[in-house]
Protein backbone atom coordinates (compact mmCIF):
# COMPACT_ATOMS: atom_id res chain seq x y z
CA UNK A 1 0.00 0.00 0.00
CA UNK A 2 2.45 2.51 0.91
CA UNK A 3 4.92 3.82 -1.66
CA UNK A 4 7.43 2.83 0.55
CA UNK A 5 6.99 -0.81 0.58
CA UNK A 6 9.52 -2.36 -0.82
CA UNK A 7 12.11 -0.31 0.94
CA UNK A 8 11.15 -1.29 4.32
CA UNK A 9 13.38 -3.85 6.18
CA UNK A 10 10.82 -6.54 6.90
CA UNK A 11 12.21 -7.52 10.40
CA UNK A 12 9.88 -9.94 11.73
CA UNK A 13 10.88 -8.73 15.63
CA UNK A 14 9.44 -5.69 15.07
CA UNK A 15 5.87 -5.50 15.10
CA UNK A 16 4.76 -3.43 12.60
CA UNK A 17 1.43 -1.57 11.79
CA UNK A 18 0.43 -3.29 8.36
CA UNK A 19 -2.84 -0.84 7.88
CA UNK A 20 -2.80 1.10 4.76
CA UNK A 21 -1.42 4.57 4.81
CA UNK A 22 -0.27 3.99 8.34
CA UNK A 23 2.22 1.66 7.35
CA UNK A 24 5.16 1.80 10.24
CA UNK A 25 3.19 3.06 13.22
CA UNK A 26 3.26 1.11 16.37
CA UNK A 27 -0.08 -0.48 16.64
CA UNK A 28 -1.03 -0.83 20.14
CA UNK A 29 -4.57 -0.19 20.03
CA UNK A 30 -5.39 -3.82 18.82
CA UNK A 31 -3.15 -5.35 19.92
CA UNK A 32 -4.63 -4.22 23.46
CA UNK A 33 -8.17 -4.83 22.71
CA UNK A 34 -7.76 -8.56 21.81
CA UNK A 35 -5.50 -9.26 24.78
CA UNK A 36 -8.33 -7.56 27.09
CA UNK A 37 -10.99 -9.38 24.66
CA UNK A 38 -9.44 -12.43 25.41
CA UNK A 39 -9.09 -11.95 29.35
CA UNK A 40 -12.67 -11.30 29.37
CA UNK A 41 -13.66 -14.25 27.48
CA UNK A 42 -11.45 -16.53 29.45
CA UNK A 43 -12.94 -14.63 32.86
CA UNK A 44 -16.48 -15.70 31.89
CA UNK A 45 -15.65 -19.36 31.02
CA UNK A 46 -16.55 -19.37 27.41
CA UNK A 47 -13.24 -19.95 25.81
CA UNK A 48 -10.18 -22.07 27.07
CA UNK A 49 -6.76 -20.70 26.71
CA UNK A 50 -5.23 -24.14 26.03
CA UNK A 51 -7.46 -24.64 22.85
CA UNK A 52 -7.31 -21.09 21.62
CA UNK A 53 -3.45 -22.48 21.21
CA UNK A 54 -4.73 -25.53 19.96
CA UNK A 55 -6.45 -23.73 17.03
CA UNK A 56 -3.59 -21.48 16.41
CA UNK A 57 -1.04 -24.71 16.01
CA UNK A 58 -3.53 -26.17 13.80
CA UNK A 59 -4.05 -23.70 11.26
CA UNK A 60 -0.46 -22.39 11.62
CA UNK A 61 1.40 -25.54 11.57
CA UNK A 62 -0.80 -28.27 10.33
CA UNK A 63 -3.49 -27.11 7.59
CA UNK A 64 -1.53 -25.71 4.62
CA UNK A 65 -1.52 -25.61 1.13
CA UNK A 66 0.53 -28.99 1.04
CA UNK A 67 -2.01 -30.85 1.38
CA UNK A 68 -3.25 -29.26 -2.06
CA UNK A 69 -0.55 -30.10 -3.45
CA UNK A 70 -0.90 -34.20 -2.20
CA UNK A 71 -4.39 -33.85 -4.15
CA UNK A 72 -3.04 -32.40 -7.57
CA UNK A 73 0.09 -34.86 -7.66
CA UNK A 74 -2.27 -37.74 -7.02
CA UNK A 75 -4.29 -36.54 -10.05
CA UNK A 76 -1.91 -36.12 -12.23
CA UNK A 77 -0.46 -39.56 -11.33
CA UNK A 78 -3.27 -41.17 -11.00
CA UNK A 79 -6.45 -40.90 -13.61
CA UNK A 80 -8.95 -42.82 -11.65
CA UNK A 81 -8.16 -40.12 -8.78
CA UNK A 82 -8.04 -37.42 -11.11
CA UNK A 83 -11.76 -38.60 -12.48
CA UNK A 84 -13.37 -39.54 -9.00
CA UNK A 85 -11.74 -35.78 -8.23
CA UNK A 86 -13.44 -33.91 -10.70
CA UNK A 87 -17.04 -35.40 -10.40
CA UNK A 88 -16.85 -36.08 -6.59
CA UNK A 89 -14.11 -33.78 -4.94
CA UNK A 90 -15.30 -33.74 -1.60
CA UNK A 91 -14.99 -37.61 -1.90
CA UNK A 92 -12.02 -37.77 -3.63
CA UNK A 93 -10.26 -35.21 -1.23
CA UNK A 94 -11.24 -37.18 1.89
CA UNK A 95 -9.72 -40.32 0.17
CA UNK A 96 -6.56 -38.41 1.49
CA UNK A 97 -7.58 -37.38 4.71
CA UNK A 98 -8.18 -33.42 3.87
CA UNK A 99 -11.62 -32.71 5.36
CA UNK A 100 -13.37 -30.06 7.84
CA UNK A 101 -14.47 -26.58 8.19
CA UNK A 102 -14.58 -24.82 5.18
CA UNK A 103 -14.12 -28.44 3.04
CA UNK A 104 -17.05 -29.34 3.16
CA UNK A 105 -18.56 -28.64 -0.30
CA UNK A 106 -15.57 -28.89 -2.36
CA UNK A 107 -15.24 -28.52 -6.03
CA UNK A 108 -12.06 -29.23 -8.25
CA UNK A 109 -12.11 -27.11 -11.52
CA UNK A 110 -9.35 -28.01 -13.84
CA UNK A 111 -7.06 -25.74 -15.95
CA UNK A 112 -6.65 -26.73 -19.53
CA UNK A 113 -4.73 -26.01 -22.51
CA UNK A 114 -8.34 -23.23 -23.54
CA UNK A 115 -9.60 -22.35 -20.60
CA UNK A 116 -7.93 -21.44 -16.98
CA UNK A 117 -10.15 -20.79 -13.73
CA UNK A 118 -9.13 -18.45 -11.47
CA UNK A 119 -10.79 -18.20 -7.73
CA UNK A 120 -12.02 -15.05 -5.48
CA UNK A 121 -14.19 -14.28 -2.81
CA UNK A 122 -16.17 -10.57 -3.55
CA UNK A 123 -18.21 -10.69 -0.80
CA UNK A 124 -15.72 -11.95 2.13
CA UNK A 125 -12.28 -14.23 1.68
CA UNK A 126 -14.28 -17.51 1.60
CA UNK A 127 -11.44 -19.99 0.64
CA UNK A 128 -10.65 -24.05 1.29
CA UNK A 129 -9.03 -24.40 4.29
CA UNK A 130 -8.41 -28.30 4.57
CA UNK A 131 -6.35 -27.75 1.45
CA UNK A 132 -4.97 -24.24 1.18
CA UNK A 133 -4.85 -23.45 5.05
CA UNK A 134 -5.42 -20.27 5.70
CA UNK A 135 -5.55 -17.61 3.35
CA UNK A 136 -2.79 -14.95 1.99
CA UNK A 137 -3.86 -11.25 2.69
CA UNK A 138 -4.05 -10.64 -1.05
CA UNK A 139 -6.38 -13.33 -1.24
CA UNK A 140 -8.53 -10.87 1.37
CA UNK A 141 -7.36 -7.70 -0.40
CA UNK A 142 -9.54 -4.77 -1.77
CA UNK A 143 -7.62 -4.79 -5.33
CA UNK A 144 -8.04 -8.96 -5.55
CA UNK A 145 -11.54 -8.83 -4.57
CA UNK A 146 -12.44 -5.55 -6.71
CA UNK A 147 -10.21 -6.40 -9.85
CA UNK A 148 -10.76 -10.94 -10.64
CA UNK A 149 -13.99 -10.61 -11.50
CA UNK A 150 -14.08 -7.34 -14.38
CA UNK A 151 -10.19 -7.50 -15.49
CA UNK A 152 -9.22 -11.22 -14.51
CA UNK A 153 -6.38 -10.87 -16.98
CA UNK A 154 -5.10 -7.67 -15.72
CA UNK A 155 -4.72 -9.60 -12.31
CA UNK A 156 -3.49 -12.79 -13.94
CA UNK A 157 -0.86 -10.39 -15.69
CA UNK A 158 0.63 -9.15 -11.95
CA UNK A 159 0.95 -12.63 -10.85
CA UNK A 160 3.39 -13.71 -14.46
CA UNK A 161 0.71 -15.22 -15.52
CA UNK A 162 -0.03 -13.89 -19.36
CA UNK A 163 -2.55 -15.82 -21.22
CA UNK A 164 -3.13 -16.29 -25.67
CA UNK A 165 -6.59 -14.61 -26.19
CA UNK A 166 -8.11 -17.71 -27.20
CA UNK A 167 -7.44 -19.22 -23.87
CA UNK A 168 -11.01 -19.01 -22.04
CA UNK A 169 -10.62 -17.49 -18.55
CA UNK A 170 -13.43 -18.17 -15.62
CA UNK A 171 -13.64 -16.48 -12.81
CA UNK A 172 -15.44 -18.41 -9.87
CA UNK A 173 -16.70 -16.06 -7.17
CA UNK A 174 -17.04 -18.42 -3.68
CA UNK A 175 -20.45 -16.56 -3.11
CA UNK A 176 -22.20 -19.46 -1.34
CA UNK A 177 -20.53 -22.61 0.73
CA UNK A 178 -19.26 -24.30 -2.09
CA UNK A 179 -14.96 -23.87 -1.84
CA UNK A 180 -13.16 -24.32 -4.91
CA UNK A 181 -9.62 -25.63 -5.77
CA UNK A 182 -7.98 -25.22 -9.18
CA UNK A 183 -6.03 -28.05 -10.78
CA UNK A 184 -3.39 -26.99 -12.14
CA UNK A 185 -2.04 -28.34 -15.59
CA UNK A 186 0.78 -30.73 -15.23
CA UNK A 187 4.00 -29.05 -16.54
CA UNK A 188 5.48 -30.09 -19.53
CA UNK A 189 9.24 -31.61 -18.72
CA UNK A 190 7.71 -33.60 -15.38
CA UNK A 191 6.89 -36.60 -17.37
CA UNK A 192 9.83 -38.53 -14.90
CA UNK A 193 9.14 -37.05 -12.00
CA UNK A 194 7.35 -38.99 -8.95
CA UNK A 195 4.43 -38.20 -7.18
CA UNK A 196 6.03 -36.89 -4.19
CA UNK A 197 8.37 -34.61 -6.25
CA UNK A 198 5.73 -33.24 -8.64
CA UNK A 199 3.72 -31.76 -5.15
CA UNK A 200 6.88 -30.25 -4.22
CA UNK A 201 6.38 -28.21 -7.46
CA UNK A 202 2.69 -27.35 -6.86
CA UNK A 203 2.14 -24.07 -5.61
CA UNK A 204 -0.74 -22.27 -3.25
CA UNK A 205 -1.17 -19.87 -5.97
CA UNK A 206 -1.80 -22.13 -8.74
CA UNK A 207 -4.28 -24.17 -6.61
CA UNK A 208 -6.35 -20.65 -6.71
CA UNK A 209 -5.69 -19.99 -9.88
CA UNK A 210 -3.14 -16.82 -10.22
CA UNK A 211 -0.05 -18.84 -11.51
CA UNK A 212 0.95 -21.78 -13.79
CA UNK A 213 3.49 -24.69 -12.36
CA UNK A 214 6.51 -24.33 -13.57
CA UNK A 215 8.69 -27.85 -14.13
CA UNK A 216 12.35 -27.08 -12.31
CA UNK A 217 15.00 -25.61 -14.45
CA UNK A 218 17.61 -28.75 -15.51
CA UNK B 1 -27.05 -5.02 2.47
CA UNK B 2 -25.10 -3.07 0.21
CA UNK B 3 -22.13 -2.61 2.26
CA UNK B 4 -18.59 -2.05 1.93
CA UNK B 5 -17.50 -5.37 1.62
CA UNK B 6 -19.52 -5.78 -1.54
CA UNK B 7 -15.91 -5.09 -3.52
CA UNK B 8 -16.48 -6.88 -7.25
CA UNK B 9 -15.66 -4.39 -9.87
CA UNK B 10 -14.58 -1.81 -7.78
CA UNK B 11 -11.69 0.73 -9.79
CA UNK B 12 -9.25 2.42 -7.64
CA UNK B 13 -7.61 -0.35 -5.58
CA UNK B 14 -4.34 0.03 -7.32
CA UNK B 15 -2.12 -3.34 -7.60
CA UNK B 16 -2.40 -6.80 -5.59
CA UNK B 17 0.53 -7.05 -3.61
CA UNK B 18 1.68 -10.46 -2.81
CA UNK B 19 4.15 -10.70 -0.22
CA UNK B 20 6.82 -13.53 -0.67
CA UNK B 21 6.96 -16.17 2.07
CA UNK B 22 4.36 -15.05 3.92
CA UNK B 23 3.74 -16.15 7.03
CA UNK B 24 0.18 -17.92 8.23
CA UNK B 25 0.04 -14.88 10.95
CA UNK B 26 2.07 -11.64 10.90
CA UNK B 27 1.15 -10.75 14.41
CA UNK B 28 0.62 -12.21 17.92
CA UNK B 29 -2.93 -10.45 18.23
CA UNK B 30 -4.19 -11.94 14.77
CA UNK B 31 -3.38 -15.27 15.93
CA UNK B 32 -5.29 -14.27 19.29
CA UNK B 33 -8.31 -12.68 17.39
CA UNK B 34 -8.72 -15.68 15.16
CA UNK B 35 -8.76 -18.08 17.93
CA UNK B 36 -11.06 -16.61 19.92
CA UNK B 37 -13.36 -15.81 16.54
CA UNK B 38 -13.33 -19.63 16.05
CA UNK B 39 -13.62 -20.55 20.14
CA UNK B 40 -16.55 -18.26 20.45
CA UNK B 41 -18.48 -19.35 17.52
CA UNK B 42 -17.97 -22.89 18.81
CA UNK B 43 -20.29 -22.51 21.27
CA UNK B 44 -23.24 -22.20 18.88
CA UNK B 45 -24.75 -18.76 19.33
CA UNK B 46 -24.64 -17.59 16.25
CA UNK B 47 -23.96 -19.24 12.58
CA UNK B 48 -21.23 -18.06 10.33
CA UNK B 49 -24.11 -16.37 7.97
CA UNK B 50 -24.88 -14.36 11.07
CA UNK B 51 -20.75 -13.58 11.49
CA UNK B 52 -20.84 -12.50 7.81
CA UNK B 53 -23.46 -9.85 8.59
CA UNK B 54 -22.19 -8.74 11.42
CA UNK B 55 -19.25 -7.84 9.84
CA UNK B 56 -21.08 -6.07 6.98
CA UNK B 57 -22.13 -3.92 9.59
CA UNK B 58 -18.39 -2.05 10.07
CA UNK B 59 -18.62 1.67 8.96
CA UNK B 60 -17.58 1.85 4.95
CA UNK B 61 -14.45 4.04 5.81
CA UNK B 62 -13.58 1.80 8.83
CA UNK B 63 -13.68 -1.63 6.42
CA UNK B 64 -11.37 0.26 4.12
CA UNK B 65 -8.76 1.43 6.86
CA UNK B 66 -8.86 -2.07 8.59
CA UNK B 67 -6.75 -5.48 7.92
CA UNK B 68 -9.21 -8.51 8.26
CA UNK B 69 -8.71 -9.85 11.60
CA UNK B 70 -9.66 -6.13 12.31
CA UNK B 71 -12.82 -7.01 10.65
CA UNK B 72 -13.15 -10.48 12.11
CA UNK B 73 -12.72 -8.36 15.82
CA UNK B 74 -15.44 -5.77 14.98
CA UNK B 75 -18.22 -8.77 14.23
CA UNK B 76 -17.53 -11.01 16.96
CA UNK B 77 -17.48 -7.98 19.30
CA UNK B 78 -20.97 -7.59 17.96
CA UNK B 79 -22.01 -10.93 18.23
CA UNK B 80 -21.20 -11.16 21.68
CA UNK B 81 -23.97 -8.73 22.96
CA UNK B 82 -26.25 -9.55 20.66
CA UNK B 83 -26.11 -13.58 20.95
CA UNK B 84 -26.30 -12.48 24.82
CA UNK B 85 -22.90 -13.87 25.72
CA UNK B 86 -21.42 -10.92 26.42
CA UNK B 87 -23.19 -7.76 28.27
CA UNK B 88 -23.05 -4.34 26.59
CA UNK B 89 -21.51 -2.72 29.70
CA UNK B 90 -18.89 -5.47 30.23
CA UNK B 91 -17.64 -4.95 26.22
CA UNK B 92 -17.58 -1.50 26.88
CA UNK B 93 -15.45 -2.07 30.14
CA UNK B 94 -13.90 -5.05 29.05
CA UNK B 95 -14.32 -7.09 33.08
CA UNK B 96 -15.98 -9.98 33.68
CA UNK B 97 -18.58 -9.11 35.82
CA UNK B 98 -19.73 -12.77 36.70
CA UNK B 99 -19.64 -16.19 34.38
CA UNK B 100 -20.67 -16.80 30.82
CA UNK B 101 -24.30 -18.95 29.89
CA UNK B 102 -22.15 -21.40 28.34
CA UNK B 103 -18.91 -23.31 28.99
CA UNK B 104 -15.86 -23.38 27.02
CA UNK B 105 -14.53 -26.36 24.68
CA UNK B 106 -11.74 -27.38 25.81
CA UNK B 107 -8.86 -28.89 23.59
CA UNK B 108 -10.16 -32.36 23.95
CA UNK B 109 -13.77 -31.36 22.36
CA UNK B 110 -11.66 -29.53 19.16
CA UNK B 111 -10.81 -32.71 16.89
CA UNK B 112 -14.94 -33.09 16.57
CA UNK B 113 -15.30 -29.61 16.11
CA UNK B 114 -12.97 -29.04 13.58
CA UNK B 115 -14.49 -31.80 11.59
CA UNK B 116 -16.28 -32.08 8.51
CA UNK B 117 -19.91 -31.25 10.03
CA UNK B 118 -22.19 -31.08 6.72
CA UNK B 119 -22.60 -27.12 7.96
CA UNK B 120 -24.82 -25.72 5.21
CA UNK B 121 -25.64 -28.79 2.67
CA UNK B 122 -29.25 -30.10 3.59
CA UNK B 123 -30.91 -33.47 2.09
CA UNK B 124 -31.34 -32.74 -1.64
CA UNK B 125 -35.54 -34.37 -0.73
CA UNK B 126 -35.96 -31.40 0.92
CA UNK B 127 -36.28 -28.56 -2.23
CA UNK B 128 -37.26 -29.52 -5.63
CA UNK B 129 -35.31 -27.91 -8.26
CA UNK B 130 -36.65 -24.95 -10.40
CA UNK B 131 -33.64 -24.69 -13.11
CA UNK B 132 -31.33 -27.22 -14.53
CA UNK B 133 -27.59 -27.09 -16.27
CA UNK B 134 -28.37 -25.03 -19.22
CA UNK B 135 -31.27 -22.91 -18.56
CA UNK B 136 -30.87 -19.15 -18.86
CA UNK B 137 -31.91 -17.48 -15.83
CA UNK B 138 -31.82 -13.48 -15.00
CA UNK B 139 -31.05 -12.57 -11.28
CA UNK B 140 -33.47 -10.50 -9.50
CA UNK B 141 -33.08 -7.00 -8.81
CA UNK B 142 -32.72 -6.89 -4.96
CA UNK B 143 -31.31 -4.21 -2.58
CA UNK B 144 -32.23 -6.27 0.78
CA UNK B 145 -30.56 -4.09 3.91
CA UNK B 146 -30.44 -7.69 5.56
CA UNK B 147 -27.91 -9.77 4.61
CA UNK B 148 -27.49 -11.82 1.30
CA UNK B 149 -25.03 -13.51 -1.04
CA UNK B 150 -26.22 -11.92 -4.21
CA UNK B 151 -23.12 -9.49 -5.48
CA UNK B 152 -24.27 -6.30 -6.98
CA UNK B 153 -22.48 -6.42 -10.25
CA UNK B 154 -24.83 -9.78 -10.75
CA UNK B 155 -27.61 -8.45 -10.03
CA UNK B 156 -30.76 -8.01 -13.04
CA UNK B 157 -27.97 -9.98 -15.18
CA UNK B 158 -29.00 -12.91 -17.45
CA UNK B 159 -26.61 -16.01 -17.12
CA UNK B 160 -26.62 -19.56 -17.78
CA UNK B 161 -26.83 -22.38 -15.23
CA UNK B 162 -23.77 -24.41 -15.51
CA UNK B 163 -24.62 -26.79 -12.61
CA UNK B 164 -26.89 -27.49 -9.74
CA UNK B 165 -24.81 -27.80 -6.63
CA UNK B 166 -27.79 -29.48 -4.74
CA UNK B 167 -29.18 -28.03 -1.64
CA UNK B 168 -28.20 -25.88 1.29
CA UNK B 169 -29.17 -23.58 3.78
CA UNK B 170 -30.10 -20.38 2.07
CA UNK B 171 -27.88 -17.54 3.62
CA UNK B 172 -29.96 -14.62 3.71
CA UNK B 173 -32.66 -16.27 6.14
CA UNK B 174 -30.27 -17.97 8.03
CA UNK B 175 -28.31 -14.27 8.66
CA UNK B 176 -31.23 -12.83 10.36
CA UNK B 177 -33.21 -15.75 11.82
CA UNK B 178 -31.06 -18.52 11.80
CA UNK B 179 -33.73 -21.18 10.54
CA UNK B 180 -32.28 -23.70 8.05
CA UNK B 181 -34.48 -22.71 4.82
CA UNK B 182 -33.77 -24.99 2.22
CA UNK B 183 -32.71 -23.95 -1.12
CA UNK B 184 -31.02 -25.11 -4.68
CA UNK B 185 -27.65 -23.44 -5.15
CA UNK B 186 -26.40 -22.78 -8.46
CA UNK B 187 -23.24 -22.07 -10.31
CA UNK B 188 -24.41 -19.37 -12.63
CA UNK B 189 -22.18 -18.45 -15.77
CA UNK B 190 -22.51 -15.02 -16.66
CA UNK B 191 -20.35 -13.63 -20.00
CA UNK B 192 -18.11 -10.88 -18.91
CA UNK B 193 -19.91 -8.59 -21.78
CA UNK B 194 -22.76 -9.35 -19.88
CA UNK B 195 -21.76 -8.26 -16.88
CA UNK B 196 -19.43 -4.94 -17.61
CA UNK B 197 -19.85 -4.03 -21.24
CA UNK B 198 -18.46 -4.05 -24.20
CA UNK B 199 -14.91 -2.87 -22.36
CA UNK B 200 -14.94 -6.62 -21.54
CA UNK B 201 -12.79 -9.85 -22.42
CA UNK B 202 -14.88 -11.50 -24.74
CA UNK B 203 -13.68 -15.02 -23.84
CA UNK B 204 -13.60 -13.59 -20.51
CA UNK B 205 -16.82 -15.58 -17.69
CA UNK B 206 -17.56 -14.90 -14.24
CA UNK B 207 -19.53 -17.95 -12.56
CA UNK B 208 -21.32 -17.11 -9.33
CA UNK B 209 -22.91 -19.59 -6.51
CA UNK B 210 -26.56 -18.17 -6.49
CA UNK B 211 -29.47 -19.30 -4.10
CA UNK B 212 -32.63 -20.13 -6.09
CA UNK B 213 -34.90 -17.53 -5.06
CA UNK B 214 -31.94 -14.99 -6.33
CA UNK B 215 -33.24 -16.30 -10.40
CA UNK B 216 -36.15 -16.35 -11.95
CA UNK B 217 -36.50 -17.89 -15.86
CA UNK B 218 -35.07 -15.85 -19.00
CA UNK B 219 -36.80 -15.53 -22.38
Amino acid sequence: MSEHHHDHDHDHEHEHDDRPGEHGAPLTDVQLRVRALESLLVDKGLVDPKALDTLIDTYETKVGPRNGARVVAKAWVDPAFKQRLLTDSTAAIAELGFIGRQGEDMVVLENTPKVHNVVVCTLCSCYPWPVLGLPPVWYKSGPYRARTVIEPRGVLREFGVNLADDVEVRVWDSTAELRYLVLPERPKGSEGMTEDQLAELVTRDAMIGVAQVKAPAR
Amino acid sequence: MNGMHDLGGMHGFGPVNPERDEPVFHHEWERRAFAINLAAGFLGRWNIDMSRFAREHMPPGEYLTTTYYEHWLYGLERLLVQRGLVSARELQTLRAQGPGPLKALGPEDLPKALRNRRAARMEDHLATPRFKAGDRVRTKNLNPTTHTRLPRYARDKVGVIDRDHGVFIFADEHAVSGQKVPQHCYAVRFEGRELWGPDAGPRDAVYVDLFEPYLEPAS
